[in-house]
């Protein structure tokens, strides 16, 4: 797809929806649009009716988790046409205490989307039916994706052998989880590598 | 007399309550590890409530905190049926951000592979349909070939289903002439067996009562459940994202695209034994292209390797090559999505890099996935008997759904 296609599709939607759209960029031939969360049902709404957009197949929804931001989290949403052989991405940012609508009325496909980034981000879907979660264990805490939740978890399981089921356990690791700095000393690391501080003590 | 003695005996009508049962995990039928919960009157479904995630193992969070050239085999662990078209779209968000271009012969190595991998998924899928609806022989003759397929990516690659073939900036290594004979042998030889499947099920009697008119999806499911792939073609769409929105190089291709008329379940079994066959005819088309074009197969720069003759002769090879191997190569900021005619629908990689050597997210889009979350909406109405028939047409894998 065109990069002026994506300008012109990019400028219709500025001028028939200022009230939804905040910003809009173009990059790597595809377009993003930047929306208030609380228009999201009415402007995805719009994408799909509107007989010269026709988004009517939602791709996906996902969350980003940026712990440090004031937003917290980033919704996106993408949609295909079909029809005019397009594709769009929606992005709106997310405070942790708030709640994003639903637009499950809308694409009854985004069901067990909504439920997946509930369960693995926390984000909570206003006007959901069923909002269970679905990848996770039955009985699971946490939420998985957020970048404050450990790789290896809290708990693990096996099969015990005396009370003939399987049992939960807080997680032990018998080697610490190796996660690798990659970071260059030569590149101007910002940390203090280990035995640096011996030398400041000396200096100082 | 007392009146609540003879309760149990009223004459009026009992009140009958729908009957739930679990199908799975533990069903042959289920295609992996599917929990549903049906809600039966008598035979016929009421509600279904799939119970998914039984095979979760956080590929997403894992990916989180490893390079971006660790994180390809997951890739492969997903749709473990046709592994190297997941590689193919992780492959292309990286050189979308990148922003780099495979090198020809590269490009049509991919695309013969892709093929294959279309082979290997609706060899399995037409056939373990069959068998969910009675057949023995099918599965049988398929998994043979499935077999021949998996030794030509051992010869390629070196593993028969978690290939770590296609690497960004190319393919791994180039495939010897020999290999390419003999894929062109197979070629030959493929649409025989083919078409000896098509004899066992095609006009049979059981296979057409099961599954004519069973499972039908209108262009309302389609939009309104996402479908992609098969599940779209089988209705009679014409989309294909090789032919809607073309990568790599397979706008110079000829072929069909095989659609259905009334998208049942009969339908998709139609269309998939025609993609095959038009699977053949793009893999001998690159067969002969790639025989008529040497050249190398993987973009030179700091994606990939050196050669090993480089890393003896110069030192910076040899950093280049422990670096890459170690610390990995840095994908320039931003966020892509790159998805790829999987042969179970759009496969998708949506991939946000924050300029390190790891990605910040990658949120891996598996066609399956909204496949099966329609099947309350299909499969209500039905027998219980043809749950299993949708499951088989819906094509899923749980290494891609649960992820």
């Amino acid at each position: 797809m065109s990069d002026t296609a994506l300008m012109e599709l990019a400028e219709q939607i500025k001028t028939t929806r200022p009230d939804c759209v905040l910003s809009t960029e173009t990059a790597f031939g595809e377009l993003t649009v930047h929306v208030a969360l609380a228009s999201i049902p009415a402007f995805v709404e719009y994408l799909r009716t509107d007989p010269s957009m026709q988004f009517t197949s939602l791709v996906d929804i996902t969350a980003i988790d940026h712990p440090a931001r004031d937003a917290r989290f980033d919704v996106v949403y993408h949609f295909l046409s079909m029809w005019q052989n397009q594709r769009i991405r929606l992005k709106a940012q997310v405070r942790e205490e708030e709640m994003v609508a639903s637009i499950s009325k809308i694409h009854p496909s985004a069901g067990w989307f909504e439920r997946e980034v509930f369960d693995m981000f926390g984000i909570l879907f206003s006007g959901h039916d069923d909002l269970r979660r679905i990848l996770t264990d039955y009985g699971f805490r946490g939420h998985p994706l957020r970048k404050d939740f450990p790789t290896t978890g809290y708990v693990e399981v096996r099969y015990d052998e005396a009370v003939k089921r399987v049992v939960y356990e807080p997680v032990s690791l018998v080697q610490e989880y190796r996660q690798f700095d990659f970071m260059s000393p030569w590149e101007g690391a910002e940390y203090i590598l280990p035995g640096d501080e011996k030398s400041a003590k000396d200096a100082g | 007399m007392k009146d609540t003695q003879f309760d149990d005996a009223r004459t009026d009508e009992q009140q009958i309550r729908n009957f739930n049962i679990n199908f799975g995990p533990q069903h042959p039928a289920a295609h992996g590890v599917l929990r549903m919960v049906l809600e039966l009157d008598g035979e016929i479904v009421e509600r279904c409530d799939p119970h998914i995630g039984l095979l979760h193992r956080g590929t997403e969070k894992l990916m989180e905190s490893r390079t971006y050239l660790q994180n390809l085999p997951y890739l492969d662990r997903l749709d473990y049926v046709a592994p190297m078209n997941q590689e193919h779209a992780w492959c292309m968000a990286i050189e979308k951000l990148c922003d780099i271009e495979v090198p020809r012969r590269g490009q049509l190595i991919r695309v013969l592979f892709c093929e294959m991998g279309r082979i290997l998924n609706h060899l399995l899928n037409v056939t373990t349909q069959a068998m969910d609806v009675g057949a023995l022989t099918p599965p049988l003759w398929g998994f043979e070939e499935r077999e021949k397929l998996m030794v030509f990516y051992e010869a390629a690659c070196g593993a028969r289903l978690h290939a770590n073939y296609f690497r960004p900036g190319g393919v791994h290594q180039d495939l010897t002439p020999k290999l390419i004979d003999q894929i062109d042998e197979w070629c030959d030889s493929f649409p025989q067996v083919l078409d000896d499947i098509d004899g066992l099920l095609t006009d049979n009697r059981i296979f057409k009562q099961r599954n004519v008119d069973i499972g039908i999806v209108d262009q309302k499911i389609i939009e309104d459940w996402g479908f992609s792939g098969v599940m779209v073609r089988g209705s009679g769409f014409a989309w294909d994202l090789r032919r809607a929105q073309p990568y790599e190089c397979y706008d110079e291709f000829e072929f069909q695209i095989p659609i259905g008329k009334n998208g049942d379940c009969y339908d998709r079994y139609l269309c998939r034994m025609q993609e095959m066959r038009e699977s053949i005819h793009i893999m001998k088309q690159a067969i002969e292209k790639l025989r008529a074009e040497p050249g190398p197969v993987m973009h030179r720069g700091k994606l990939s390797p050196p050669t090993r003759g480089d890393m003896k002769t110069s030192m910076e090879a040899l950093i280049h090559h422990f670096k890459l191997y170690t610390e990995g190569f840095h994908v320039p900021a931003g966020e892509v999505y790159a998805a790829v005619e999987a042969p179970k629908g759009e496969f998708g990689v949506y991939m946000v890099s924050d300029g390190s050597n790891k990605p910040y997210r990658a949120k891996l889009r598996a066609p399956g996935y909204l496949h099966l979350q329609a099947i309350d909406h299909i499969a209500k109405g039905h027998q219980l008997a043809d749950v299993s028939a949708i499951i088989g047409t819906l094509d899923v894998v749980f290494g891609e759904i649960d992820r």
